[in-house]
């Protein structure tokens, strides 16, 4: 399969719905989540936020079918991408997993690789093949869509971990891009960085919206409302599953919830 | 007043009760022929340690047993081993004695200098020096057995003789030390004390040594840095912390390792058979530092070229058991690593 | 088995050698009190085992003068610092006396061994060693008639061949109890620690009783390599296993996230990631067996003539070579014995090579991922 197989998406075009409906998750015995259902909506950014152990990242997780592997977890409920069973249907799970990318807390490039090679590993690692003459087109798209291209124009030959910390993000959302997904599930991705790179990605979470949805676990309440337009609430009493108290428009949640618990946490009541 | 209007009509804002759809579904593991292929090639990989090891039990046994059968349980009581191509009269007795007295010399050499070079290393030697020291010890387990045999042949024996005398002359009240001369009547020469067991003991505990000190060295360094800081800061000296915090903690490394430079020593081949005369008298072996000390692998490495039938099957019999107890003396050394306190995160 | 400090992570942290706290190392600050009373114990020692060595002990020769010497310091530590500083700080320091001397008595074997090896060996390192075979030798030959490149050569192909065949299966057996696992990963660590003991005869008993008694192989040099394979390679599985257990698991996350098989994460990851050491473990499994003689006298015939193939007819190989003028040696100045010395430096000089290599690796691994 090569990259122009994969359906070429110009700017501003629909991105895919990630829908989930009662989805349940347990590690062995333990649950962890309690029917939780969600529409995320195409082009948009969707904020999952809540104090934390409320099982936010594990959702997440159920998303790209990174849940199942830990040794032990189990799930219950549909997670449709454009109206397709991703757990039921026939879709190859590396696939699931190339159209649905992941960006990590702690940015992950490959240390063995340069700078150029690791945006374009993705493409390697899901057997596509790109000529050469499209290679540095797509290592600079890339770079430029998360805001890293002007930095290390002249750096492509550095080791991928020779970069600060929020350039090594950067360059993860870089790479995750490259595979042309169409979800990108962001967990955390700013809690191990300093405000100035903080500051940068969410800048491009804004931009990036344009051609994929977003689906972003934060902890800064700031952050969900400076970069999202949905938001949901996750909550856990204590030894409990976790579940949505409330989701809507981060507008919404933010000034006007439905409920109590949801205006305290937005408030800092607790969390 | 802020009503708590109603929620979204969803299950998901109540606690619902359990529901007949809330059951984990079957996640099926779908994996591409790529990964199929490399599962198995990864399976087929560590399938063939565990045949590699049941052949090697296996094919010494059947080799072996010829002698086994011939011999009886006389294999295992008689001292002489002088099997010939069509039978002879051969036994185990002798050969594994002699294999245990030059493990046990060597043990007690390398044990307290091990434990006193970890103690050096990870307690007393400055920064700076640790690594090269430690890169130094392990240094002494790369050089080839080969090496420390002529070595300790050519150049440790004409020295070591003098200490074997001087042995047995003051201290030869005390039974290994006393020895008897090749006529087996009174005081000796000096060439009686070569080739003995003692002095291939003694080569032996130097290669031992850095696999003994290895693990020693990586059980200290795990003593809980704060039982540490407290018995210093009782007013204790270097000498309290160690005893009272990190000998205590690292007994488990310490017998461990013990007993992994034990099953080293047991197999350890050509420095013992370069040096030793291989005597098969019991009298002579018990005597450490008289001339004549043996062992299974140095009779193995010095009649091979000779053997055949019989004997070639005798040797293969010999280095059955010779197998068989290491794996028994490696196995107790990992068990008691790792049920010990320190030897829980350690790896040997 | 060494122990290598291979840190991968990348984040800017100092590495964790086993170190202490703070608190710890200043306690073990150098006392100028104590340095003098170290020196004055020695050169009091010195003096008194001076004036009644050959007259009050039984011991006579430079070897006995220093054990007095070395047990008369220990003690005057010991009396001077507890006149100074009372019993319990006097025992310390004479521990310290102990603990110092059992590291040096660790090392000075093997200062004697490499220089006395250098010293008789060394001249081994001429062309006439170096390139003739013992085809023409005899015990009336003069040094220069014989030489090893016959076991030089048959060295370097024996360790190869065992090297294409333990090298691939030991990172193999390596990736499947890191990355794929399973029940069946236990037993198999469990059963390479095994045989990582087995003594080095029997794996040349096993390979002649399954091999060569049953008629497939005869004793060449082939027969010698899969002997040390059996050596080599626990040796590898365990380092190289090691090795990728420091593979950040983040990163197999990261690729399997972007959509990856697990071959693929493995082999453009994993392993990638992993590179230098795996070398290092290759390099380590190399040193391991370059120097074994005993699997090599039972699979082995070993030959005076050169043979450059491994596969028929007998062989020699270096450790062969020093064994067999070593047997037949019958004094220490005939020209067998020099050429055993002069064998011997060869073969020490490359295991010491092969040490350096794969420390150099290890500190490699560590400096390259320092930012």
């Amino acid at each position: 399969m090569t990259l122009m197989e994969v359906a070429p998406r110009p700017h501003a075009e629909k991105a895919a719905a990630l829908d989930a409906h009662n989805v349940s998750a347990w590690f062995g015995t333990h649950k962890v989540l309690e029917r939780v259902s969600l529409e995320m909506r195409p082009n948009t950014v969707t904020a999952l936020i809540g104090p934390s152990g409320c099982g936010k990242s594990t959702f997440l997780r159920i998303l790209n079918r990174m849940h199942e592997l830990v040794p032990g977890a189990k799930l219950a409920g549909t997670i449709a991408l454009d109206g397709a069973d991703i757990y039921r249907g026939t879709m190859p799970v590396t696939e699931i997993r190339r159209r649905i990318g992941m960006v990590f807390q702690k940015p992950n490039p490959f240390p063995a690789m340069t700078v150029a090679d690791n945006v374009v590993a993705g493409l390697k690692l899901c057997g596509m093949k790109v000529e050469r003459s499209h290679r540095e087109e797509l290592v600079e798209t890339c770079l430029q869509r998360a805001g890293l291209w002007n930095e290390v124009r002249n750096r492509l030959d550095a080791n991928g971990g020779a970069l600060s910390g929020g350039q090594q993000q950067r360059l993860c959302i870089a790479r995750s891009l490259a595979v042309r997904p169409d979800v990108l599930l962001m967990d955390e991705p700013c809690s191990a960085l300093d405000p100035t790179s903080t500051r940068r990605i969410e800048e491009t979470i804004a931009d990036l919206c344009d051609t994929v949805t977003v689906v972003i676990v934060t902890h800064n309440m700031q952050q969900a409302q400076r970069v999202s337009q949905h938001c949901a609430f996750f909550l856990a009493a204590e030894d409990e599953p976790g579940y949505i108290v409330e989701s809507g428009t981060t507008e919404k949640l933010f000034s006007n919830p439905d409920d109590e618990r949801t205006l305290d946490y937005v408030r800092g009541r607790f969390g | 007043m802020r009503v708590v209007s109603t929620v979204r009509v969803s299950a998901a804002d109540v606690r619902p009760l359990a529901l007949a759809d809330d059951v984990p579904i079957d996640i099926a593991v779908s994996r591409s022929t790529s990964d199929r292929v490399y599962r198995a090639v990864g399976y087929g990989a560590g399938a063939s340690t565990l045949v590699l090891m049941a052949l090697i039990g296996l094919f010494l046994v059947l080799r072996g047993a010829d002698a086994i059968r011939y011999a009886g349980w006389g294999f295992f009581t008689e001292t002489r081993w002088l099997p010939t191509p069509a039978g002879g009269a051969f036994g185990i007795a002798a050969l594994l004695l002699g294999t245990f007295v030059i493990a046990v010399v060597a043990l007690v050499f390398a044990v307290p200098i091990a434990v006193g070079t970890a103690l050096f290393i990870t307690e007393y030697a400055p920064r700076w020096l640790r690594k090269p020291l430690t890169s130094l010890v392990d240094l002494l387990a790369a050089v080839p057995s080969l090496i420390y045999g002529i070595w300790g042949a050519a150049i440790l024996q004409p020295r070591e003789v003098y200490v074997s005398r001087f042995l047995s002359d003051h201290f030869g009240w005390f039974p290994p030390f006393h020895t008897t001369s090749v006529t087996g009547s009174g005081p000796t020469n000096l060439a009686d004390f070569s080739a003995s067991g003692f002095l291939a003991g003694i080569v032996v505990a130097l290669m031992i040594l850095p696999i003994c000190a290895a693990v020693m060295r990586e059980v200290f360094a795990q003593a809980p840095a704060g039982e540490k800081e407290g018995a210093l800061a009782l007013g204790g000296t270097r000498w309290g912390v160690i005893r009272d915090v990190v000998l205590p903690f690292g007994k488990g490394g310490i017998i461990g390792g013990s007993m992994l430079g034990l099953g080293r020593a047991l197999g350890e081949t050509i420095a013992v058979a370069l040096i030793v005369s291989r005597s098969t008298r019991v009298h002579d072996l018990l005597e450490v530092l008289k001339t004549g000390g043996n062992s299974i692998a140095a009779t193995i490495a010095r009649s091979w070229s000779e053997a055949s039938g019989m004997a070639t099957s005798a040797l293969m019999a010999a280095g059955l058991v010779l197998f068989v107890v290491t794996l028994l003396v490696n196995a107790g050394a990992g068990f008691i690593v790792g049920r010990s306190r320190s030897g829980a995160a350690t790896e040997i | 088995m060494a122990v290598i400090d291979l840190t991968t992570e990348g984040r800017r942290m100092p590495p964790h050698d086993h170190d202490y706290d703070e608190a710890i190392v200043e306690a073990r600050r150098v006392d100028p009190d104590s340095v003098i009373t170290h020196i004055g114990a020695a050169l009091a020692a010195l003096s008194l085992t001076w004036l009644v060595y050959e007259r009050l002990t039984p011991f006579s020769g430079a070897l006995g003068f220093v054990f007095v010497w070395w047990a008369m310091f220990a003690v005057f530590v010991y009396v001077l610092a507890r006149q100074q500083w009372g019993a319990v700080v006097a025992l310390n320091h004479l521990v310290r006396v102990l603990v110092g001397s059992a590291a040096a008595v660790a090392l000075i074997p093997l200062g004697s061994i490499i220089i006395s090896v250098t010293a008789r060996g060394w001249h081994g390192l001429q062309l006439s060693f170096l390139s003739n075979t013992l085809r023409t030798a005899s015990t009336q030959s003069k040094f220069s008639g014989g030489g090893a490149w016959h076991s030089i050569v048959g060295s370097l192909e024996v360790v190869g061949l065992s090297m294409l065949i333990s090298v691939p299966l030991g990172v193999l057996t390596a990736v499947y109890l890191n990355e794929i696992g399973g029940r069946m990963a236990t037993p198999v660590r469990m059963l390479t620690d095994a045989m990582s003991a087995i003594p080095s005869i029997v794996a040349g008993l096993f390979i002649f009783a399954v091999l060569i008694q049953s008629h497939y192989l005869q004793q060449t040099g082939f027969s010698g390599a899969l002997a040390l394979s059996i050596l080599m390679l626990p040796t590898v599985t365990r380092t190289a296993e090691v090795v990728l257990r420091l593979v950040p698991g983040g990163l197999r996350e990261a690729s399997l996230a972007l959509g990856s098989t697990e071959w693929r994460t493995t082999r453009n990851v994993v392993l990638p990631t992993a590179r230098t050491g795996l070398v290092t473990a290759v390099v380590l499994g190399v040193a391991r067996v370059i120097g074994e003689t005993a699997p090599l006298i039972v699979t082995m015939l070993g030959s005076r003539l050169f043979n450059g193939n491994p596969f028929t007819g007998k062989q020699d190989s270096l450790p062969l070579f020093i064994w067999t003028q070593k047997v037949t040696a019958t004094g220490d100045n005939t020209v067998t014995a020099s050429w055993m010395w002069s064998g011997a430096f060869v073969l020490l000089a490359l295991v010491l090579v092969l040490f350096v290599i794969a420390r150099m690796l290890g500190n490699r691994t560590v400096g390259a991922r320092r930012g």
